[in-house]
């Protein structure tokens, strides 16, 4: 069985993808730019970080690219002046909700909140931030976690549990309150189940999560090619 | 067979009830305390008159008046009392057959029953709810029998959709078109979910249904069963209301023992079981697929729809999940056939609505009205109005996802269309009474507060943006706010509301809106003018 081929348009240009395929999959191969957080290729799509936001004719709702499956006809748009000042204000919001000193971070000058606030030419903050005092968690013998950075993507959760199968991290509490746990909320270097892969590390956004011994703008996070290792997982080798 | 079992306890019930001359039904619901202490009073004085062989004593559902709880019914000639204690009980035993008791004496003619229109409140109060015989001479199962017997799944579903029965959980979805859905999705087996865990403050419906009249609900959720081809059914209800799940187990097992529940129910072909599931508190575990992941014993987080539970739910199969209310509509859409139910209620908003009426009133508990009546029917005909001279300022509904309406707007009927023409919602069923003493911003700051608690955390605008909402709103609270803040407010409430994954995200800010749209004035007097501003740092 072939997979049927949609025609849509995308900020009026006519483009086409498969069937199954997301509107941000299918905007991305033809040059649009959606700005995305959560989402990472090769890991399942939370829908969480709410960036990707696009509008479609006749839904009076927003809807997120990242997880929105292409329809026949469908006629998306990317870019308006509404949706810019939401996706401003949602990394205006994240920046607000913790401790986000660029200046003094591990990844300055290669994080992807820093480059996305940029791109969205965001210059200042318009809320007040909340500062929650958080811990850093220093105790594994090669990474280090600190909660103040952290933008709560769950991309470390799921890139340990759907990649490196070993479920270390999720989340506890709820709300503003909500923050990343080892195992059952143990110190990182306590954790029975962290193999060291550094899969998490490399997959954070921030600044959150970074290898120990690197100073202010020295750490680089690398492409792991996830979509290549889920294959891999996938054909059971 | 098991047709004629049922006619048979039927029938000896109905007999063993008609042995006695009178009838003492005693309200044992969550609400009203130190019910167990009348019933034993009571108990022990037929004793000791030696009237065990003509006064029969029963604990009964919630009979709806709680402000005048605990209530005893006497039948025959309905008589109710009201603030009833044991030590009452010794002349309300006497009085049987005389005069009755004046001084306890509960008016029938109160607007408080006569304007109401019981539907799924008919028998609460009136059946022993742990009482299989009871529910059965009431009339119980006759649906479920008429269904399995008499109508194929399609006739059902046709019926459901004719009658126009719309999802009491809150968002209105018409129950026949996402029954139809079900029915037609492809996958098995297929689950049928029954949703109590009613978590917005002030509202207790389903906790009364599930205590009052438990037999009905899963009679409801069979019937449902049979129509969409569901096996397997779950009942999600908070841990905290226990009562409601000591019945709801009873009656589970007192189901399967007489073959309306399990394996070839009534001898049809219909094979159906009920588990329970407890959630622990979370408000946002009322949203299906946080409830779906819930009862799957992983975290309680939403995700994005489509998928919609009813093609890809509870374990990525065809899910029917519906509120305790819409299940508990169902038997009486059946036997009275949808005609009769589409006449009550207006042409979109049809049939009956519990409401838990609470706040500023004289009457507070629960009623049942058709969709419709005006809502100075139920503040002052109903609800009896205010008490201790306080006039009403407004009435808030649908909880910390619905507003308020202002009593200048009290003529507006309570229907689906006509709230939300307004800003606020039906929801659930919370009617919170507010008088002029009052402050818009403070109760909407409450309602902030709750969101912001009970937030998830998964998606950026409803986890940092309720807080910065609430901030922002103690700031008006505190009368420390400016311009600039209201402007910041409205925008944060319009971010929240179109960008939030949720329903949970997306509905927080319609109380602060609402206030916004009706109150703006108190809003307005919280901000900081350059005088107080000089007041305040001399
Ligand atoms: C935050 C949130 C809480 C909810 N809580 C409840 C609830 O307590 N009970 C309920 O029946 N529906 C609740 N709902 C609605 C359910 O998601 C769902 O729409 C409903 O159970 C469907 O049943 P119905 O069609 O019979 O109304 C809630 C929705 C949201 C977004
Ligand atoms: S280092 Fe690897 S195993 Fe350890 S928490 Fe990170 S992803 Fe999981
Ligand atoms: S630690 Fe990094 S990857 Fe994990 S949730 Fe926080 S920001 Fe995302
Ligand atoms: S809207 Fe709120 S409750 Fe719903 S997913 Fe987002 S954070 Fe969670
Ligand atoms: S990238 Fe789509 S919601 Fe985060």
């Amino acid at each position: 069985m072939t997979t049927p081929i949609l025609t849509l348009t995308i900020d009026g240009k006519e483009v086409s993808g498969l069937a199954g395929e997301t509107i941000l999959q299918v905007a991305r191969e033809n040059g649009f730019f959606i700005p995305t957080l959560c989402w990472l290729d090769g890991l399942t799509s939370a829908g969480s970080c709410r960036l990707c936001m696009v509008e479609i004719k006749g839904s009076a709702a927003l809807h997120p690219a990242c997880i929105t499956l292409i329809q026949e006809g469908m006629a998306v748009t990317t870019s308006s002046e509404r949706l810019l000042r939401y996706r401003r204000a949602i990394i205006e919001l994240l920046f607000s909700e913790r401790n986000h000193v660029c200046a003094v971070c591990v990844v300055n000058g290669h994080c992807e909140l820093q480059t996305l606030a940029q791109q969205l030419g965001i210059d200042h903050i318009s809320f007040p931030g909340l500062y929650p005092d958080l811990p850093v968690d220093a105790s594994h013998p090669r990474f280090v976690i600190d909660h103040n950075r952290c933008i709560l993507c769950t991309r470390c959760v799921r890139v340990c549990g759907e990649i490196e199968g070993a479920h270390t991290w999720d989340v506890k509490n709820r709300g503003v309150r909500s923050q990343i746990v080892a195992d059952f909320d143990t110190p990182w270097g306590d954790s029975t189940t962290c193999t060291g892969c550094g899969k998490c590390v490399h997959v954070c956004p921030t600044g959150a999560l970074f290898e120990k011994g690197k100073s202010v703008a020295e750490m680089f996070k690398k492409p792991l090619g996830l979509p290549y290792l889920k294959a891999i997982r996938d054909l059971g080798v | 067979m098991p047709r004629e079992k049922i006619d048979r306890i039927t029938a000896e019930h109905r007999w063993f009830l008609d042995q006695f001359n009178y009838h003492i039904l005693v309200c044992a619901g969550l609400g009203c305390p130190g019910n167990d202490d009348i019933l034993r009073a009571l108990g022990q004085t037929v004793r000791n008159r030696q009237l065990t062989d003509e006064v029969l004593i029963r604990k009964v559902g919630c009979m709806g008046l709680c402000s005048a709880g605990p209530l005893v019914l006497i039948r025959p000639g309905d008589l109710m009392y009201q603030k009833v204690q044991p030590e009452d009980a010794e002349e309300i035993i006497a009085s049987l057959g005389k005069k009755p008791v004046e001084r306890l004496l509960l008016s029938p003619d109160l607007a408080f029953f006569t304007r109401q229109h019981k539907n799924v409140l008919r028998l609460s109060g009136r059946i022993d709810p742990e009482s299989l015989p009871d529910y059965l001479v009431a009339g119980g199962y006759q649906a479920l029998l008429q269904a399995l017997f008499a109508m194929q799944p399609t006739d059902i579903l046709r019926c459901i959709q004719e009658s126009g029965l719309r999802g009491r959980g809150g968002a209105g979805y018409p129950t026949g078109l996402k029954w139809s859905t079900v029915a037609r999705a492809q996958g098995s087996p297929k689950y049928l979910i029954c949703n109590a865990d009613e978590g917005d403050p002030g509202a207790f419906m389903d906790r009364s249904l599930l205590e009052s009249t438990p037999y009905a609900i899963l009679e409801g959720m069979t019937v449902a069963a049979y129509a969409v081809g569901a096996s397997e059914g779950f009942i999600y209800v908070r841990a905290e209301y226990p009562l409601a799940v000591q019945r709801l187990k009873r009656a589970i097992r007192d189901a399967e023992q007489n073959n309306l529940l399990g394996h070839s129910i009534c001898g049809s072909n219909l094979n159906f079981r009920v588990q329970i599931r407890l959630g622990a508190g979370a408000f946002v575990c009322g949203e299906e697929t946080a409830l779906i992941r819930s009862i799957e014993g992983r975290r309680g987080l939403p995700r994005p729809r489509p998928p919609y539970p009813a093609e890809k739910g509870l374990r990525g199969r065809p899910t029917l999940i519906n509120n305790v209310e819409t299940y508990a509509n169902i038997p009486s859409v059946i036997t009275n056939g949808p005609e009769w139910w589409a006449r009550l209620g207006t042409d979109k908003s049809r049939g009956t609505k519990v409401f838990a009426l609470t706040g500023t009133i004289r009457n507070t508990g629960l009623i049942e009205v058709p969709m419709g009546m005006p809502l100075r029917e139920i503040v002052y005909d109903i609800g009896g109005g205010l008490p201790g001279g306080h006039a009403l300022k407004a009435v808030q509904t649908g909880g910390p996802s619905g507003g308020c309406i202002p009593a200048a707007l009290l003529d507006t009927p309570v229907t689906y269309e006509s709230l939300n023409e307004l800003g606020s919602i039906m929801g659930s069923g919370g009617m919170i009474v507010i008088d002029d003493s009052a402050s818009m911003v403070d109760i909407v700051t409450y309602f902030m507060a709750f969101c912001r608690d009970e937030s998830c955390g998964k998606c950026t605008p409803c986890r940092v943006g309720t807080a910065q909402i609430h901030n922002l709103l103690t700031k008006f609270q505190n009368r420390k706010a400016t311009m600039a803040d209201l402007e910041m407010l409205e925008w944060l409430c319009d971010l929240v509301r179109n960008t939030s994954l949720c329903g949970l995200g997306q509905s927080a800010p319609n109380p602060v809106l609402s206030a916004l749209r009706f109150f703006r004035q108190e809003f307005l007097d919280c901000i900081l003018t350059d005088q107080n501003h000089e007041e305040v740092r001399p």
